[in-house]
C-alpha cells in the first residue's frame, strides 16, 4: 500500500494552524468543565462572596438523598424507553419508505420534518393532545373508559415525555437508517429474494446485520439525546412532576442550580451526570461494538 | 473667509460646543432590571416615564430580563462581573438569599442617608413585614404584592341554591365542605381547585391560623430554623382535602395556575383559589358566567383569623455605585411610593397599593364601590396586624423547599403517601436543605 504524506517545512506552522481550534476547545469546553469540577467541591453562596472547600460533602449529600437515586432510575428508564421507541419507529419507517416507489422524495421529506421542531415545542404539542384538562386525545382516551391523568399520575406523565421525546427523534433515526439502507447492495437482497426469502426474512438476515454500524451510532446518539437534550420537553410538559416522577438528572441540575441557586450541589450533579454518560458510552463501545459488522 | 477669520470661527464653534456640553450634561443613568412583561411592563414603563419627565438630573432605564428566576440570575451574573444594575427586582422566595448576599444597600438606610424622612408606619404593614429584618428595618422596597383569594362561579352557586359569599367574613372550611357537596349534587363536575398549592394551602394556611411554618419566627430570627409544617392542624387540613377527592369536592389541577384556572373557566370547578392578581386575566377569559371573589376559608376554631401573607417581588438596591447615583435611586423609590403612582399600579395590575394613603384615596374616590372585588385581597391582608408568625417567611433555599412541598403534596393526592407521611417527609427533606444553606453562610 502506498502511503501519501505531506510534510510541513516549518515546525511551528502546524501548531499555529491548530491553535484557533485548541483555543476554542479550551475556553468553551475545558475551562467551564474545570470550573464545574472545582465548584462541586465547594459550598458557595450565589454571589460568590462565601466559598468554602468541603471535599466530597456535596457528593455524599447527593447519594444520601433517596430522591436523587430515584432520579437516576427515572433517567435510565426514560432514556432506554425513548431510545428504544424512537429507534424502532425510525427503523420501521425507513424500511417501509425504502420499499415505496411513488412519491419517495415527498414522503421522505414529510418524515424528516419533526426533527426541525424544537424539543420544547414538541413537548407543548403533545401536552395539547394529552393534557387532562384541555387535551384533544385525552378526551378520547377518557371516553374509552381509561382514567388518564398525567397531572396527577407519575407513570402517565412519564409516558407523555417519552412520547414527545421519541417522536422528535424518530426523524433523525429515519434519515440515518434510510441512508444506511441505500448503501446496501441491491444484488444481495435480490439474490436472497430469488432463493425464496420473504421480505421479513430478507430484512432480518441481510438488511439488519448490514445496518448494524448505523444502528450502533444511532443508539449512542439517542441515549445522549435522551440524557441531555430532552430538557425542553420536561420543562414545558411536567417540570419534573408529579411527585418527581419525571425529574430526570439534567432537569434536576437546572432546578437546583439555576432556579434554586444551590451551585455546589448542582455542580456535583453535573459531574455525576458526566461520569454516567462517559461510562455508558464506553460500555457501548466495548461490548456492543464487537457485534457490529463493518463492511469493506 | 480669510485664514484668521476661519481660525476665529472654529474657535468660537468649539467654545459653543463645549459650553453646550456643560449645560446639557447627560443625566445619570439608573438601571432597573425587572420581570414585568406585557401589560404590567407597560405600566412600569409609564411610571418610569413620569419620573424621567419630572426632572433632568437622572434617567431611569427599566429593562425586563425575563421571568423572576431569570432576573435574579441575571443580577447575580452581573454582580459577579461587577456590572450590576442599581435596582433589581427579586421574587419573595429569594428574599433570604438577597438579604444575606452582602451586595445590597438596605432601602431604609438608603432613604435615611439621602434625607428622606419616611414614616414607614404609613405603609401597609403585612406587605412591609415580609421584607424587614428581625429588627423591623426595611431591606427592600415592596413593589408588586398580591395575596391568594377565592374565586367562585356565581352562576353555578345560584343554580345550586347556595347563598353568595361575603367579601369580608371568610367561610369556614366546614362550610366549604357543604358548599362543595352542594355544587357536586347540582351536577358540577368538581368542587374546588387551587393554584400554587404550597403558597395557598400551606404557607397562607399557616399564617392565617397563626401556626408556625418554621421555627425561629419562620426563620426571621436565625438560619438554624426548622420546618414545622408537620403539625397536627396542617396535616388535618391536607387529610381533609384528600378525603374530598373521593367525591371530587376537591381535585388536583397542577402545581401552577394554568391547569386549575382552565378547570374554573371550563366550569369543571365551582371554586378556584389563586392570587388576587389573576383578576385581569379572568376578566378577559370568562364570558359565559358570572364570578366573584371571597376571602380564603378559615377553620371554625380560628375566631380571629390572622392576615394572609403576600407573594410577589420587591426592589433591591445594589452596592457599588457613586453617592450621586444613589440620590437618583432614592428619588425614584420615593417616586414609586407616591400616591398617584400607587393608585395607577393598583388599578392597572391588581397588585396592592403599598401605602395607606393610596388605599384611603382609592376608597375616597369610590373605586371599591365600583369594583368591590378588588378590595377583598387588601381587606384580608390588613384585617389584623401581623404577628411574628404571620408576617412572612424567611427561609434559605425556599424555592427548593416549595418544590419539596409541592412534590410531597402530589404524592398525597395520587395516593402514594398518607398526609402525615408526606408532611413529615416534606419537613425532613426541607430541613436538610436548610442545614445546607446554614452551612454556606456560616464561616
Amino acid at each position: 500500500m502506498l502511503k501519501k504524506r505531506s510534510y510541513f517545512k516549518s515546525k511551528t506552522l502546524p501548531y499555529i494552524l491548530i491553535l484557533p481550534q485548541v483555543l476554542v476547545t479550551l475556553t468553551f469546553f475545558y475551562w467551564p468543565a474545570v470550573q464545574g469540577l472545582a465548584q462541586s467541591f465547594m459550598l458557595s453562596d450565589p454571589f460568590g462572596f462565601n466559598n468554602r472547600f468541603v471535599w466530597f460533602d456535596n457528593f455524599t449529600a447527593l447519594f444520601k438523598d433517596p430522591l436523587y437515586l430515584k432520579s437516576i432510575g427515572i433517567t435510565l428508564i426514560f432514556s432506554a424507553s425513548t431510545a428504544a421507541l424512537s429507534i424502532c419507529s425510525g427503523l420501521f419507517l425507513a424500511a417501509m419508505a425504502n420499499r415505496i416507489f411513488k412519491f419517495k422524495a415527498v414522503i421522505r421529506t414529510f418524515l424528516i420534518w419533526p426533527y426541525a421542531v424544537a424539543p420544547a415545542i414538541s413537548g407543548i404539542l403533545w401536552l395539547f393532545l394529552l393534557h387532562p384538562s384541555f387535551g384533544v386525545a385525552a378526551i378520547a382516551i377518557k371516553n374509552m373508559g381509561i382514567e388518564w391523568n398525567p397531572v396527577l399520575k407519575g407513570n402517565h406523565a412519564l409516558i407523555i415525555v417519552i412520547l414527545a421525546s421519541s417522536w422528535k427523534q424518530v426523524s433523525y433515526n429515519f434519515v440515518f437508517f434510510m441512508a444506511g439502507m441505500q448503501a446496501i447492495p441491491k444484488s444481495l437482497i435480490e439474490a436472497a429474494a430469488m432463493d425464496g426469502a420473504g421480505p421479513f426474512r430478507r430484512f432480518w438476515s441481510i438488511t439488519l446485520p448490514l445496518l448494524s454500524p448505523t444502528l450502533f451510532f444511532v443508539t449512542v446518539m439517542n441515549i445522549i439525546f435522551a440524557f441531555f437534550e430532552t430538557f425542553g420537553i420536561i420543562h414545558t410538559v411536567t417540570q419534573g412532576g408529579p411527585g418527581g416522577a419525571t425529574n430526570i438528572l439534567v432537569y434536576k441540575v437546572y432546578q437546583d442550580g439555576f432556579i434554586g441557586l444551590n451551585l455546589g450541589s448542582s455542580a456535583a450533579q453535573s459531574i455525576v451526570l458526566m461520569i454516567l454518560i462517559i461510562t455508558i458510552t464506553v460500555l457501548q463501545f466495548k461490548y456492543v461494538e464487537k457485534k457490529v459488522q463493518y463492511t469493506g | 473667509m480669510t485664514r484668521q477669520n476661519r481660525v476665529t470661527f472654529i474657535a468660537v464653534l468649539l467654545i459653543v460646543f463645549f459650553c453646550a456640553g456643560q449645560v446639557l450634561a447627560a443625566p445619570i443613568e439608573i438601571h432597573w432590571w425587572h420581570a414585568m412583561r406585557g401589560a404590567r411592563g407597560e405600566v412600569v414603563d409609564n411610571i418610569v416615564k413620569v419620573f424621567n419627565d419630572s426632572q433632568t438630573e437622572f434617567k431611569v432605564i427599566a429593562t425586563c430580563k425575563g421571568e423572576y428566576d431569570e432576573v435574579v440570575n441575571a443580577g447575580i451574573a452581573a454582580l459577579r462581573a461587577k456590572k450590576q444594575p442599581h435596582i433589581l427586582q427579586a421574587f419573595e422566595v429569594g428574599t433570604q438569599t438577597m438579604m444575606l448576599s452582602g451586595a445590597i444597600y438596605p432601602v431604609y438606610q438608603l432613604m435615611k442617608d439621602k434625607g428622606y424622612n419616611i414614616d414607614w408606619s404609613t405603609y401597609l404593614q403585612p406587605v412591609l413585614s415580609y421584607y424587614m429584618d428581625a429588627d423591623g428595618n426595611l431591606m427592600s422596597m415592596p413593589f408588586n404584592s398580591s395575596t391568594p383569594v377565592m374565586y367562585y362561579n356565581v352562576t353555578l352557586f345560584e343554580k345550586a341554591g347556595i347563598p353568595l359569599l361575603s367579601k369580608t367574613d371568610p367561610v369556614t372550611w366546614d362550610e366549604m365542605g357543604e358548599i362543595t357537596a352542594k355544587l357536586i349534587k347540582s351536577g358540577v363536575a368538581g368542587g374546588m381547585v387551587t393554584a400554587w398549592q404550597s403558597w395557598t394551602q400551606v404557607e397562607n394556611y399557616s399564617a392565617m391560623h397563626n401556626l408556625e411554618f418554621a421555627s425561629k419566627s419562620n426563620g426571621y430570627e436565625g438560619l438554624d430554623c426548622e420546618l414545622k409544617i408537620n403539625n397536627e392542624k396542617q396535616i388535618n387540613h391536607i387529610a381533609r382535602l384528600k378525603s374530598w377527592m373521593d367525591d371530587k369536592r376537591f381535585f388536583y389541577g397542577g402545581q401552577k395556575y394554568q391547569g386549575p384556572k382552565s378547570e374554573f373557566i371550563a366550569q369543571n370547578a365551582g371554586i378556584y383559589i389563586d392570587s388576587i392578581s389573576g383578576i385581569a386575566n379572568l376578566k378577559k377569559s370568562i364570558k359565559d358566567f358570572k364570578w366573584d371573589i371571597a376571602p380564603l376559608p378559615v377553620e371554625s376554631w380560628m375566631k380571629e383569623p390572622q392576615n394572609s401573607i403576600i407573594g410577589g417581588a420587591s426592589l433591591w438596591v445594589f452596592k457599588g455605585y457613586k453617592d450621586k447615583d444613589y440620590e437618583g435611586v432614592a428619588a425614584f423609590m420615593n417616586h414609586l411610593a407616591r400616591t398617584d403612582m400607587q393608585i395607577l399600579w393598583h388599578k392597572e395590575t391588581g397588585y396592592f397599593p403599598i401605602t395607606i394613603n393610596a388605599y384611603e384615596q382609592l376608597k375616597a374616590d369610590g373605586y371599591y364601590e365600583e369594583f368591590p372585588y378588588q378590595e377583598v385581597g387588601v381587606k384580608q391582608l390588613t384585617r389584623r396586624n401581623p404577628t411574628k408568625i404571620s408576617r412572612g417567611l424567611r427561609l434559605g433555599y425556599f424555592i427548593q423547599i416549595r418544590n419539596i412541598i409541592n412534590e410531597e403534596l402530589e404524592l398525597v393526592w395520587n395516593g402514594s403517601k398518607t398526609p402525615k407521611q408526606a408532611m413529615d417527609d416534606a419537613a425532613a427533606r426541607s430541613n436538610v436543605k436548610l442545614r445546607e444553606f446554614e452551612k454556606t453562610y456560616k464561616q
